[in-house]
C-alpha cells in the first residue's frame, strides 16, 4: 500500500496548560516565560451562549479545538465533514448516568441521556455550523487519535474533500477515573485537506504497519500523554509545531501509523 | 453528488436478535409474522414496558483466553459471531488476504456500559470499583471491538463507530472507503448493543418509551420498545464473490437541527438517501424494497413517512421491522441491513408489525403485511441522536444500474 498523503491546514489545542497551537510552538521554542495556562475551562465561543452554559465538558472541549483548526484554515465550518474521537466520551456524564441508576433509576435527568451519546459533540458541532456534511464518532481506546486520523485521512481521500478531526477526552471524574487515566483534559483538531492550497501548514504522509514503539517525548509532553489518550497525539503536534520529520503512533493493538511531516509554507505553495 | 462507487461484494452476513440466532430465525419470524417483543424483565428497578430481549445470552460462555472480556454486550457480540458459519467465513477471508489486511468496524451506542452500572451498584467501601470490575479495557467504548479483535485474531484497522442508531450502518461507509484506497483486502462490518439500565431508563426520562409492543407507523403510536442484537457482515470486493449480494451505495448526512429530535423536513435523512441513491447509481424507480428507520416514535415516523410519500412510488414497498426485534439502537444499523438483504435473497417483504391501525400520513409504499416478490434493490435507513443519518443500498449479485 502507497502513503495516504494529505494536507493539514490547521491545528486546534486545548489543554489545562496549552491554550492553543501558539502555546505549543512557544513552549517548544523555549521562550522563557512560558505561555500562560488558559482559564480553567475551554471557552468554547462559537457556542450560542444558551447551548455553552448547557454544554457538557466534552462538548466545550471539543468545540473549543474544533473551531481553532477551523479558524486556522479560513475554511466554513458548515461544509466540513467531522470525525469526532474520544475513548472515553464524557466520563462526568458516565458517572453521573451509572451513580444516578444505582440509586434512583427513574430520576435520570433527559438532557444528561441526550448528552451522554458520544456524537454528542460533534452533533452540538453541527448544530453550531448549520452542518450538513457527513459526522461521525469514533473510539479506539488508548489508540484513539491514531485511528481518528486513520478515519479522516481515508475519509479526504476517498471524498476529495476536507475534513475535520478532533480528538479529545475529558478529565476523568469519580470511581471511573481509576481505569481511564485520564488525570487532566487534552484536546486537539487538524483540518485535513486533500490537496495543497493557500492554508497549507504541512503535507502529511501516513504509512500502516504493525505496532511499533511509539515516539517518545520529553517532558512535559510525555507526562501530558500518560495523562490523557487523546494526547497520543502530541508527537505529531510536536512535529508541526518545530519541524519536519517522522514520528509513529498507534492506530489499534497491532497497528501502527507511520507520520511523515514536511513543513509548507503557505506562500510557496500558491505557486 | 458523490460519484458512483464500484460496489462490493458481501460474502457472509448475520443476525442475532429477539427473533432468534442467526439469520433462519429471523426469517422464519418475519415469515410467520412473529415479534420478540415480551415485557420488560431485564431493568434492576421495575419499568412497564416492552423489550426485545436474546435468549441464550446468558448462557453463553467466552473462550477461556478471553475472560477478561466477560459482560453481556461480549456475550451477545460472541453468541452473534457464532451463528450463520461467520466465524468460518472470517477465517477463511484470513487465510486469503492475511490479518493485516482485514478492517474490523463495528458499531455500538452504548459498549458495555452495562458492566460500568454493574461496577456502580456494588462499589467497594472506600467508593472505587470493586476489584473484579478493574478492567479498564471494559469500561470504555472501544470494549466490543477490542474483544471482537481478539477473538477474529484480526490485525487491520479497527474502529469504533458510535453515533447512536445510525453506528452499525456507517461502518459500510467506513469498509468501502479502506477498500477503495487499498488500505485492506476484506472488512468485517457490523454492530452489537445490550439491554441495560442506560437505555432504558434514559429513553424512559426522555418519554420515548411506549408502555406497549412499539407500534411503528401506527397512528396511536406511543413510543418506542428497546431492544438488543449482534450482526456482522463481510465486505471484499466484487471480483472476488460475483454470486454474492453486493452493497451498492451509501450516504450520511447530518440534521444541524437538534440532539434528540429530527429535523422536521427530513433534511438530514433526504440527503443521505440522495448521497446513497448517487453512489448507487440508482433512481428512486429502481428500489423495490426500503426497510425504515420506523422507531414508533411520533417524531421520527412522522418524519420519515413524509419522505417516502415524496420521494418514492407505491412500486417501491415500504416497512420497519422494528416491532419484531424493538429499537436495538447502535446495532439497528446491521440488523436491519441483514433484513434488506434477505428481502433481496427470499423474496420476502416483511409486513410492518404494529402498523393495524396505520399513520393516515403512510402512503401507498406501505407494506403492512408480508409481500412476496422479487427484490433486486434494498436501501435501509438509520438515524441515530445528534442529527446523523445513515442509508445504504444493497442489491442482487450482477445487478446493473
Amino acid at each position: 500500500m502507497s502513503a495516504l498523503r494529505v494536507y493539514v491546514e490547521g491545528v486546534g489545542l486545548w489543554s489545562p496548560q496549552l491554550a492553543g497551537f501558539a502555546s505549543l510552538r512557544q513552549l517548544l521554542a523555549g521562550h522563557a516565560p512560558p505561555p500562560p495556562p488558559p482559564p480553567p475551562r475551554p471557552e468554547a465561543a462559537m457556542l450560542p451562549p444558551n447551548e455553552r452554559r448547557r454544554a457538557p465538558e466534552s462538548v466545550r472541549l471539543a468545540v473549543e479545538v474544533a473551531s481553532q483548526a477551523v479558524a486556522m484554515s479560513g475554511r466554513d465550518g458548515s461544509t466540513l465533514a467531522c470525525v469526532f474521537a474520544s475513548s472515553h466520551g464524557d466520563q462526568a456524564i458516565t458517572d453521573y448516568m451509572c451513580a444516578s441508576l444505582a440509586r434512583a433509576a427513574a430520576e435520570l435527568s433527559p438532557i444528561r441521556f441526550h448528552n451522554s451519546v458520544h456524537n454528542a459533540p460533534v452533533g452540538y458541532w453541527t448544530i453550531a455550523n448549520g452542518c450538513h456534511a457527513p459526522s461521525t464518532a469514533v473510539a479506539a481506546q488508548r489508540a484513539s487519535f491514531g485511528a481518528g486520523l486513520l478515519e479522516a485521512a481515508t475519509q479526504v481521500l476517498a471524498g476529495q474533500c476536507p475534513v475535520l478531526l478532533v480528538c479529545s477526552d475529558t478529565e476523568g471524574y469519580g470511581p471511573l477515573r481509576e481505569v481511564t487515566g485520564c488525570t487532566q483534559s487534552f484536546g486537539c483538531a487538524l483540518l485535513l485537506a486533500p490537496g495543497a492550497g493557500p492554508a497549507t501548514l504541512a503535507r502529511l504522509e501516513l504509512q500502516l504497519g504493525p505496532a511499533p514503539a511509539t515516539s517518545a517525548l520529553d517532558e512535559p509532553l510525555a507526562g501530558w500523554s500518560a495523562a490523557n489518550p487523546a494526547a497520543a497525539s502530541l508527537p505529531l503536534l510536536a512535529l508541526l509545531a518545530s519541524a519536519d520529520g517522522r514520528c509513529h503512533i498507534a492506530a489499534g493493538a497491532s497497528l501502527g501509523l507511520q507520520l511523515d511531516l514536511t513543513g509548507i509554507d503557505p506562500l510557496e505553495s500558491v505557486a | 453528488m458523490p460519484k458512483p462507487m464500484t460496489p462490493l461484494a458481501i460474502t457472509a452476513y448475520t443476525a442475532t436478535s429477539a427473533l432468534g440466532h442467526g439469520v433462519a430465525a429471523q426469517l422464519d419470524a418475519f415469515g410467520h409474522g412473529r415479534s420478540g417483543l415480551r415485557p420488560n424483565d431485564i431493568s434492576r428497578s421495575p419499568l412497564d414496558c416492552w423489550i426485545g430481549r436474546v435468549g441464550g445470552v446468558e448462557d453463553t460462555a467466552l473462550p477461556e483466553a478471553m475472560a477478561a472480556w466477560e459482560c453481556r454486550n461480549n456475550r451477545l457480540a460472541w453468541l452473534g459471531l457464532n451463528q450463520d458459519g461467520f466465524l468460518r467465513q472470517v477465517e477463511a477471508a484470513r487465510r486469503r488476504h492475511g490479518s493485516a489486511r482485514i478492517a474490523l468496524l463495528l458499531g455500538t451506542s452504548t459498549a458495555s456500559i452495562g458492566a460500568t452500572e454493574e461496577a456502580y451498584r456494588r462499589l467497594d467501601p472506600d467508593g472505587g470499583l470493586p476489584d473484579d470490575m478493574l478492567r479498564p479495557a471494559l469500561h470504555a467504548p472501544h470494549s466490543l471491538t477490542a474483544f471482537v479483535a481478539a477473538a477474529l485474531a484480526l490485525d487491520g484497522p479497527c474502529l469504533t463507530i458510535s453515533t447512536a442508531c445510525s453506528s452499525s450502518a456507517k461502518v459500510f461507509a467506513s469498509a468501502e472507503r479502506m477498500l477503495r484506497l487499498g488500505l485492506v483486502d476484506a472488512a468485517v462490518v457490523g454492530g452489537v448493543d445490550s439491554l441495560c439500565d442506560s437505555v432504558l431508563f434514559g429513553f424512559n426520562a426522555l418519554e420515548l418509551v411506549s408502555s406497549s409492543p412499539c407500534r411503528p407507523f401506527g397512528a396511536a403510536r406511543d413510543g418506542i420498545s428497546i431492544g438488543e442484537a449482534a450482526g456482522f457482515a463481510l465486505l471484499e470486493r466484487a471480483a472476488l464473490a460475483p454470486d454474492a449480494p453486493q452493497l451498492l451505495g451509501y450516504g450520511e448526512a447530518t440534521d444541524a437541527y437538534h440532539m434528540s429530535t429530527p429535523h422536521p423536513q427530513g433534511l438530514g435523512a433526504e440527503l443521505a438517501l440522495d448521497e446513497a441513491l448517487a453512489r448507487a447509481g440508482l433512481r428512486t424507480t429502481q428500489v423495490d424494497y426500503i426497510n425504515l428507520h420506523g422507531t414508533a416514535s411520533q417524531k421520527n415516523d412522522e418524519v420519515e413517512a413524509v419522505l417516502v410519500n415524496r420521494r418514492f412510488g407505491a412500486a417501491t414497498r415500504a416497512s420497519s421491522t422494528k416491532g419484531y426485534t424493538g429499537h436495538t439502537l447502535g446495532a439497528a444499523g446491521i440488523v436491519e441491513a441483514v433484513v434488506a438483504l434477505q428481502a433481496i435473497e427470499h423474496g420476502l417483504i416483511p409486513g410492518n408489525l404494529g402498523g393495524d391501525s396505520p399513520d393516515p400520513a403512510c402512503g401507498a409504499s406501505f407494506a403492512w403485511r408480508n409481500e412476496r416478490q422479487r427484490v433486486e434493490v434494498a436501501l435501509s435507513n438509520s438515524f441515530g441522536f445528534g442529527g446523523n443519518n445513515a442509508c445504504l443500498a444493497f442489491a442482487r449479485a450482477g445487478f446493473a444500474a
